[in-house]
């Protein structure tokens, strides 16, 4: 909330760099590297900040390129499940990153409920309950914008594993529904926050914002502050100041 | 349909009624489509929403230490735990180390937050099924943990009793034994419940064998806490992935036999008990020492992302933190709420049984629609 973080908002280039990567690995010397080429090309020019009306102002930091999905450690050992995966489904793993304690997958977003299928039935993985499925925007990753989430848990082994995909603006992704059905208000939520289709889905409706609703409130270009009072009081006013407000950011 | 059939002499059509979102057995502003043929529940949706306050977002724009604040008014009869699952992500993705005594103090908190909740559920439950006697005598011991939260950290609702790295007050003098108190008083009242409900004809008939759901399917609806224990399933985050100071303690994980409303209720009946064996043996061992771990100035973790899960008086409550390193709020701040993912099971739970029943069922999942909703 505060004006706390100073890098300048502003600075189409200051996203760009690795350093966020690399300065993250700190704490892993041999992360740095693996980490620096994990990451996605180009970033692209940021999204601009979002006009949320009349008094919008920069606060923000500049949003980060990507996750950093820092690779395990070298001399770390990978659990069997996801030496599982990586020789049962050859080539959907694309990535396996470790840290604090957590060990994810990145697999391509077309080969997810595959991947969350084989995870489940697979001898040495079972992974019968699926905790969280969620998503992160990272709006300046430019060809894939969103991470799709699901934090996996074996209620039979008791070990946990995160499987993540990413996704494009308007890409759609099969739905993990048929493997748990706990998957049905997540995928639900992911839809109404993020706007990620799910084909296959039973029910793909907003979950909890209202039906009608414009927008997808999770995005990190969706404005924190509605328009306010003024709109309620008189929405004539409101347009003028809005038409006045896009105007001066034209010139 | 056969025109040649006699027409029956009343209607039999499917009828779909709203339940909700202003019902007094709802437990808050749930609501509930339900599709009805006579007084049998074919179909059930729940709508929610109604309580969404997008504190996901709001914590995104705020900054580390903030953000405990917020957690308060998810489930806001059970904050502790709520605070207690908020600070221990941060401190994981910090790698941060709490004081002994800081997690003890923890322990005694979530497990007095449990009796809490569960008395209120007892309560609200029990009255929902006509014993208005029960809810009263709920309220009545809540009471008196809200008195020694109260006197622990000033506040009887919000606590906001948590800070990252640490406790933000040392426990009062003389409170430990006002806690042992409250477990004496608490164990005698047991009974007093168990009297009322446990061979009580009504409530056996309005309980038994309402809403049964196997363990695999209480696995796959995503089911936690309680609901997914009385189906038969070994799963408690605080034996299986211990946090605070509970893999110094010594308890049992109460696990039921056929899953229906009736096991539930046995299920925290008998949570009660080992709560109350947990609270003991923690604030009789809270170590000497700090409250405060060493903690920077500025919280600011290192890039990176967690999925932590603690086990709240509803289930299985996760966080998922994003740290982009650079900013003081997370990037992407995710709560894994218990109550959404047991009301997720409530069409599968109702589905075949009579609208009276749904009263019932919503009671026993133990929802509290300001995490639902967030």
């Amino acid at each position: 909330m505060s004006e706390g973080p100073k890098p300048a908002s502003e600075n189409p280039d200051a996203p760009g760099s690795p350093q966020p990567q690399a300065k993250a690995a700190a704490p892993k010397p041999e992360a740095k590297a693996g980490a620096a080429a994990a990451k996605p090309a180009a970033p692209g020019a940021p999204k601009p900040e979002a006009k949320s009306g009349p008094k919008s102002e920069p606060k923000a930091p500049p949003p980060p390129p990507g996750p950093p999905d820092q690779p395990p450690p070298a001399d770390m050992a990978v659990p069997a499940c996801v030496t599982a995966l990586q020789s049962g489904l050859a080539g959907a793993v694309e990535h396996v990153s470790f840290w604090v304690g957590d060990w994810a997958v990145v697999v391509a977003a077309s080969r997810f409920a595959e991947a969350c299928t084989f995870l489940r039935d697979a001898p040495g993985c079972q992974f019968d309950y699926l905790s969280d499925l969620t998503a992160v925007d990272w709006p300046a990753r430019a060809e894939k914008r969103f991470d799709l989430v699901a934090n996996l848990y074996s209620t039979k082994l008791r070990q946990r594993v995160r499987v993540k995909a990413r996704l494009a603006e308007g890409e759609s992704v099969p739905s993990v529904t048929g493997v748990w059905s706990a998957a049905n208000w997540l995928e639900r939520e992911v839809y109404d926050m993020f706007g990620v289709t799910f084909t296959g889905h039973p029910n793909l409706r907003r979950m909890l914002m209202p039906f009608d609703w414009q927008g997808h409130p999770q995005r990190k270009d969706y404005p924190l502050e509605g328009p306010g009072e003024l709109l309620m009081e008189s929405p004539q006013d409101w347009l003028k100041a809005r038409q006045a407000a896009v105007e001066a950011d034209i010139e | 349909m056969q025109t040649d059939m006699p027409r029956p002499m009343f209607d039999t059509d499917e009828l779909v009624i709203n339940m909700g979102p202003q019902h007094p057995s709802t437990h808050g502003v749930l609501r509930l489509i339900l599709k009805l043929d006579g007084e049998r529940v074919l179909d059930c949706d729940p709508v929610i929403g109604y309580l969404h306050r997008g504190i996901e977002k709001l914590s995104e724009n705020r900054d580390y230490t903030q953000i405990v604040l917020l957690t308060d008014r998810m489930d806001y009869v059970a904050a502790a735990t709520n605070n207690l699952g908020y600070v221990e992500t941060i401190e994981k993705l910090y790698s941060l180390e709490v004081p002994r005594r800081a997690r003890y103090i923890r322990t005694v908190l979530s497990e007095l937050q449990r009796v809490a909740s569960h008395l209120l559920w007892l309560g609200t439950h029990a009255a929902d099924l006509g014993a208005l006697t029960v809810l009263l005598f709920g309220l009545r011991e809540r009471e008196l943990v809200l008195d020694l939260f109260e006197e622990y950290c000033g506040a009887r609702l919000t606590y906001n009793s948590m800070r990252i790295g640490g406790q933000p007050v040392d426990v009062p003098p003389g409170w430990d034994k006002k806690v042992l108190a409250f477990c004496d008083v608490q164990e005698q009242k047991l009974p007093e419940y168990e009297q009322l409900l446990t061979s009580n004809r009504i409530f056996m008939e309005r309980t038994k064998d309402i809403g049964i759901i196997t363990a695999a399917d209480a696995i796959a609806v995503g089911l936690c806490g309680p609901p997914l224990r009385a189906s038969g399933v070994f799963r408690d985050v605080r034996k299986d992935e211990p946090y605070a100071a509970y893999d110094e303690m010594e308890f049992d994980v109460p696990l039921g036999v056929r899953g229906d409303t009736y096991d539930r209720y046995l299920v925290r009946l008998e949570e009660f008990r080992q709560s109350l064996r947990i609270i003991r043996q923690a604030v009789q061992g809270i170590p000497e020492g700090p409250i405060m771990g060493k903690v920077p100035r500025l919280i600011k973790p290192p890039a990176g992302e967690t999925y932590h899960a603690i086990e709240a008086p509803k289930g299985e409550l996760g966080y998922f933190v994003v740290s982009d390193g650079k900013s003081v709020s997370p990037y992407r701040f995710r709560v894994r709420p218990p109550s959404f993912c047991n009301l997720q099971a409530l069409p599968q739970l109702v589905k075949g049984h009579l609208v009276a029943d749904v009263v019932a069922l919503i009671g026993t999942i133990d929802i509290v629609l300001g995490e639902v909703d967030r």
